[in-house]
């Protein structure tokens, strides 16, 4: 029952922090509240016996993704307060039905009962056989992207630097 | 696992899903719509494990959850170096600075 309880908490505060993310007014407090969603999706990952992936996910998003935004927010400063104001008024004209869908749609799925599933034990070297023997070809797509991201990155860099000159 | 609490993971999977495709819509800065992308990202991560511990097949969840976080980290990174590009010449970092691009 505890357990159940602290699962419910944390995915209330996942879906509070997500909330927090897209209504923060300043671009820092968004990141603050993107890498708090993080750390919650790492504890639920972990809450479903899924450590791999929650590692990835505490490292990678919480971490290096952050740290990206920061220096994409210092190198650009984007907006100064008058403008988010006067965005944020044209915004809340344009789509002010979305956020009552949303909740309409959030307790629209609240109703729907789905089945009992009876959980299975994560086995310790599981991932690693999947991603080895029947998944190989995700690593080679995961190679392949990285490589194109990495040139991608030294593509517009390159770009950027001949047009200073 | 229970029905309630498996239906509250797809109420929040598909919250956070909606709340990043809402912002995306909205907002014109071109930071904070990467920022839209990324939960949206989560959420499906989120999604994949939970799938992924509901069909017993915990393993090929975790696999596809960690490439997606590895290509969700190239596209943020490429994003970055365009917006990073985009303020360079415009500076500005506002889709509606973006003029030259548009068909």
């Amino acid at each position: 029952m505890n357990d159940a309880i602290v699962e419910i908490a944390m995915l209330v505060t996942f879906v509070l922090m997500a909330l927090w993310a897209v209504l923060a007014t300043k671009l820092l407090r968004a990141v603050v509240a993107l890498a708090a969603t993080s750390v919650l999706v790492t504890l639920l990952l972990f809450r479903l016996d899924s450590p791999l992936a929650a590692v990835f996910e505490l490292s990678v998003c919480a971490g290096l993704v952050s740290a990206i935004f920061l220096g994409a927010i210092t190198l650009t400063q984007p907006e100064n307060e008058a403008e988010v104001a006067v965005s944020a008024k044209e915004r809340i004209r344009r789509y002010w039905y979305l956020p009552p869908l949303l909740l309409l749609l959030g307790v629209a799925l609240l109703q729907v009962a789905l089945p009992d599933v009876p959980t299975t034990a994560a086995a310790a070297d599981d991932v690693r056989k999947v991603l080895w023997t029947s998944r190989h070809l995700d690593l080679l797509g995961q190679i392949t992207v990285l490589v194109a991201g990495a040139f991608g990155v030294i593509v517009l860099f390159k770009e950027a630097r001949k047009n200073e000159r | 696992m229970s029905g309630e609490l498996i239906t509250l993971y797809v109420t929040a999977i598909v919250l956070v899903a909606v709340t990043g495709l809402y912002y995306l819509l909205v907002t014109t800065s071109l930071i904070r719509a990467v920022i839209g992308l990324e939960l949206v990202t989560k959420s499906i991560t989120l999604g994949l494990i939970l799938a992924g511990r509901l069909t017993g097949k915990v393993g090929l969840g975790q696999a596809l959850a960690i490439t997606l976080i590895v290509v969700e980290v190239v596209v943020l990174v490429v994003a970055v170096g365009l917006i990073l590009l985009a303020h360079r010449h415009t500076n500005k970092v506002d889709t509606r600075d973006l003029r030259s691009i548009k068909g």
